[in-house]
């Protein structure tokens, strides 16, 4: 099938098969490696993806399910050469280790703070406990969230 | 001695020791940037898929792939069979057994590899396993050790040479005749029988490689996930006959390995088989399922504690009676003495003069692997016991858990100090450190809510006082597999005064390019964020063992500090050369050498490294570089104290956690971040263990956890929060005082939430309950009991 979707603001022509799942669309397609594959069974979220803003894990959806919208993955959240305040927040407040769920994590967090600029600890907590972290306990992730946040609003 | 922290003495610019200094390699990471194995793709690349076996125990009577060599795109089937004719359908273990690397005569556990299809797209591997036809003939399986050991009971390992029953190995350590003196003698003795469940280390990327064999040179690039690939390297060598010089491992960025990147796996091997013989490089990627259901399990202890007790509340001796549920093959990673790893560390953080151990492994027709799950060797099996057990005598003592364990902590003056078990702990302060967390905690006001807390909601006080031994070795005791355990650091300082550091270790998210940076900052003044941290490619980095067992810091860590001083000396002549002074009349401070008495006639560390390579003395070498291989005089010995607080509902059996406190001492800090880190980490690996995370198996030995549905991992709705703590009492014979700290909070802290969860219950005549501490235990230990 031939498919267009919009990934990071650029439209994206590939015919595909219609069981290619939209991670390896991404990955093997497009080359974007920044989505991981954590696991099979859309527990781990590492694949996160903002579908039209709203977090998805690309596992879980065909890359046709996309024709037509808009994707954004990490690569897509540095724009005009600045860090996302997101991405700056994970960095200062120690919120990842190996790096693997990161990209996940960020997009849930950029999506959450999208809706609600001042997120409570519960919160973060909740809006992240689709994404798996096996390395930092997760009390960074959810201060780098919320000091992104503030960073936005502030700015 | 023992501070409350260290106080860095460098510039935060220089950002040596002490500094929280943000990590370098996030900078990849937080952009997508990172280059994980998957994300690696080579020209005419094929995908590999492996066959598993559906049971856990059957006899092959078959292997018929036609129709999946059909399928278009399908390039190969491997089969065991075939890897025979090339001498690799078996390979060694890192203990010393062998293990199928493709199934040919039976399979031992569900999931053991049987055939692998090479395909020119990965979704066409996968569609193709299905079509190969294996005739089974099932055999009776064995899901514990108890049934391996029983009389009459099926022989699992019937291909070994020699092997009449199911016994992996047995072991034992400590004083026999001394044990069994101080019991007879014993005014009280304290029971604990109680299995520390299996459990997976479950990294979030999973394990695989991409092999690469040119066809032209003979030369094998392996792109591995591997926490160890020097070792690696060499072991691969010896399996396949290969030369070391052609092979080249490159571990490339990790997401996240927690011991269980050790071990090889089989799959490896098939994949490096089958870009020799196809000539075309070749991935394999695990899924998750397969990762959780063949690789490294962690854990698998069944343990029968007991301690003498005199009739004042002091321990005399411990014994323990262990035995382990080792899998299909005994594929632990342990120093090859120490056949139950650092088990023998149980004495814990206690002063008695006896103590044995005698443990037992055993074959079952489970995944073999029995790796350090973030745990120096069967440190955290060993801690879990102590720390259980010194809670239960300290009930049937009629004393107060936190006052027991002060009465017979090691005190401050023993250190060094000479474990029953053979140990020599370098340095620790016990006393202090659990009275700082009892402080943080307000431990006496949590005990006087307990006092009031009646009906169905009891409020429960656990601690945990744990003494690690990480950091091996030295190499007269440690090695794995034959090589010994030391560890390298290779420093280049580039003529503009940068620098290079080279480690044989590997990071898996612990912060090495940052950690090592700040040491060499440290020794040599050169600011952090001028000095690269190189790891993981065999060809570009010195030899070494590797990142587990929290060994890094303790032995690497002290390479980096050796090796910066040697070139300190270097830069000594050099200056000297330059000042036109004797080097006898040079003094050092950070960055700089300059003549006594004259501070303002001196040289930077960046004008030296120029005149090394453009203005170096007559009779002394050009350039500014060095390695250096350490070898630890002794292991290091982090420790700490834990107190968790929770609530448990008596009814419904559920537990929910109030408070944690942790105060570790892990030595020297080097980057204060990075531990806390570590530490948060540590602990909600703990919880994990302590509330909901544990693979189990049925009858017929259908692995139960083989995905994130069924295994449960926490998530940050579950994962409690943790306030945190230090004491710093270095390390004596460490060259920076560091003792390692990655593993800590994992090895220390179930303990703390099992003895809390049963502190609260303990009136209720309630005194064990086993991890997972799952609601329907409780209740049915509150009903039971």
């Amino acid at each position: 099938m031939l498919i267009s979707v919009n990934v990071n603001g650029a439209e994206q022509q590939r015919e595909v098969e219609p069981r290619k799942l939209l991670v390896d669309f991404i990955r093997s397609e497009l080359g974007m490696t920044g989505t991981h594959i954590g696991c099979d069974t859309t527990s781990c979220g590492a694949c996160t993806v903002l579908l039209d803003g709203k977090p998805v894990k690309s596992c879980t959806l065909l890359a046709v399910q996309a024709n037509g919208r808009n994707v954004r993955t990490v690569e897509g959240l540095k724009q005009n050469g600045q860090l996302h305040p997101i991405q700056t927040a994970f960095k200062e407040n120690h919120g990842l280790q190996c790096g693997f769920c990161t990209p996940g994590m960020m997009l849930v967090g950029s999506a959450l703070l999208a809706e609600n600029p001042d997120p409570s600890d519960d919160d973060v907590r909740w809006a992240i406990s689709g994404n798996i972290c096996r390395c930092t306990g997760y009390m960074n992730i959810v201060k780098a969230i919320q000091s992104a946040g503030q960073a936005m609003q502030g700015a | 001695m023992t501070t409350t922290q260290n106080q860095p003495t460098t510039t935060p610019e220089v950002g040596g020791i002490g500094h929280s200094v943000l990590r370098h390699e996030d900078d990849r990471f937080i952009q997508g940037a990172g280059r994980y194995l998957d994300d690696h793709v080579l020209p005419g690349m094929l995908h590999m898929a492996i066959l598993r076996s559906p049971v856990a125990h059957a006899r092959i009577r078959s292997i018929d792939s036609s129709a999946a060599s059909a399928l278009p795109g399908v390039v190969a089937v491997v089969t065991g069979e075939l890897l025979a004719g090339y001498n690799l359908a078996w390979m060694p273990t890192l203990s010393g057994d062998t293990q199928a690397v493709l199934a040919t005569d039976k399979v031992r556990y569900q999931g053991q590899e049987v055939a692998a299809v090479i395909a020119t797209d990965p979704y066409i591997a996968r569609d193709a396993l299905p079509l190969i036809d294996v005739d089974y003939e099932d055999l009776p399986a064995i899901t514990n050790p108890m049934e391996g050991l029983a009389a009459g009971a099926p022989l699992i390992r019937d291909e070994k040479e020699g092997q009449t029953d199911n016994v992996a190995y047995t072991w034992e350590a400590g004083d026999k005749a001394a044990t069994d003196a101080a019991f007879a003698k014993a005014a009280k003795v304290v029971e604990l029988d109680t299995h520390y469940p299996r459990s997976h280390p479950s990294p979030l990327e999973t394990c695989g490689c991409l092999a690469d064999v040119n066809p032209a040179t003979g030369e094998v690039t392996i792109y591995l996930t591997s926490q160890a690939p020097h070792a690696h390297r060499t072991l691969f060598a010896i399996v396949a006959g290969l030369p070391e010089q052609n092979i080249r491992i490159i571990s490339p960025d990790l997401g996240g390995g927690f011991g269980n990147k050790v071990p090889i796996y089989p799959g490896y091997v098939v994949a490096t088989a089958a870009s020799l013989v196809i000539g075309k490089p070749v991935k394999w990627i695990e899924s998750r399922t397969e990762n959780l259901i063949s690789t490294g399990f962690g854990r698998d202890f069944y343990m029968k504690g007991q301690l003498a007790l005199d009739g004042e509340g002091r321990i005399t001796a411990m014994r323990v009676e262990m035995t382990s549920d080792q899998g299909a093959f005994y594929a632990d990673a342990q120093p090859t003495k120490f056949r139950a790893g650092l088990f023998h560390i149980c004495t814990g953080s206690y002063d008695f003069p006896a103590a044995h151990i005698a443990a037992k492994g055993v074959f079952t027709n489970k995944a073999p692997g029995g790796v350090a799950y973030r745990c120096s060797f069967r440190v955290t099996e060993a801690s879990y016991l102590i720390e259980r057990l010194v809670q239960n005598a300290a009930y049937e003592s009629g004393m107060d858990p936190a006052e027991f364990r002060m009465k017979n902590f090691i005190k401050p003056e023993q250190f060094p100090y000479h474990s029953p078990t053979g140990f020599v702990y370098d340095s620790g302060d016990y006393h202090t450190a659990l009275q700082m967390a009892m402080e943080m905690a307000d431990y006496k006001g949590w005990r006087a809510k307990q006092q009031a807390s009646k009906g169905t909601k009891r409020i429960g006080i656990g601690i945990a006082s744990f003494t690690e031994v990480v950091g091996a070795g030295n190499s007269r005791e440690y090695d794995i597999a034959g090589l010994k355990m030391f560890d390298s650091a290779e420093l280049r300082i580039h003529p503009t005064g940068k620098a290079i550091l080279k480690l044989g270790t590997k990071s898996q998210g612990q912060g090495h390019e940052t950690t090592f940076a700040q040491i060499v900052a440290e020794e040599l003044g050169i600011p952090h964020s001028d000095i690269t941290v190189r790891e993981g490619d065999t060809d570009n980095t010195p030899y070494g063992l590797g990142t587990y067992a929290s060994r890094s810091t303790p032995v690497a860590g002290a390479a980096t500090a050796m090796v910066s001083r040697k070139i300190r000396e270097k830069a000594r002549t050099l200056a000297a050369h330059l000042l036109e002074a004797s080097e006898g009349d040079l003094e050092w401070e950070t960055g700089r050498f300059y003549v006594k008495g004259s501070p303002d006639k001196g040289v930077t560390i960046q004008e030296i490294a120029f005149a090394a390579y453009t203005n170096h003395p007559e009779g002394v070498e050009a350039g500014l570089e060095g390695v250096h291989y350490y070898d630890p005089p002794n292991m290091t010995y982090p420790f700490g104290s834990y107190i968790v607080v929770v609530e448990v509902d008596t009814e419904t059996g559920v537990w929910e956690v109030l408070k944690v406190v942790a105060v570790d001492d892990c030595g020297v800090r080097i980057n204060p971040m990075i531990v806390e880190g570590q530490i948060q980490g540590g602990l909600t690996e703990g919880f994990a263990k302590a509330n909901m995370q544990w693979i189990t198996f049925d009858e017929d030995g259908n692995c139960i956890g083989s995905n994130f549905l069924d295994y449960l991992v926490p998530t940050a709705w579950e994962t409690p929060k943790f306030e945190l703590g230090e004491t710093v009492t270095p390390s004596p014979h460490h060259p920076i005082g560091a003792k390692g700290v990655g593993e800590s909070a994992t090895v220390g802290s179930p303990a703390a939430f099992v003895n809390a969860v049963v502190d609260a219950l303990w009136s209720e005549g309630v005194k064990n309950i086993d991890m997972p501490v799952l609601p329907h235990r409780v209740w049915g230990a509150l009903k039971g009991a």
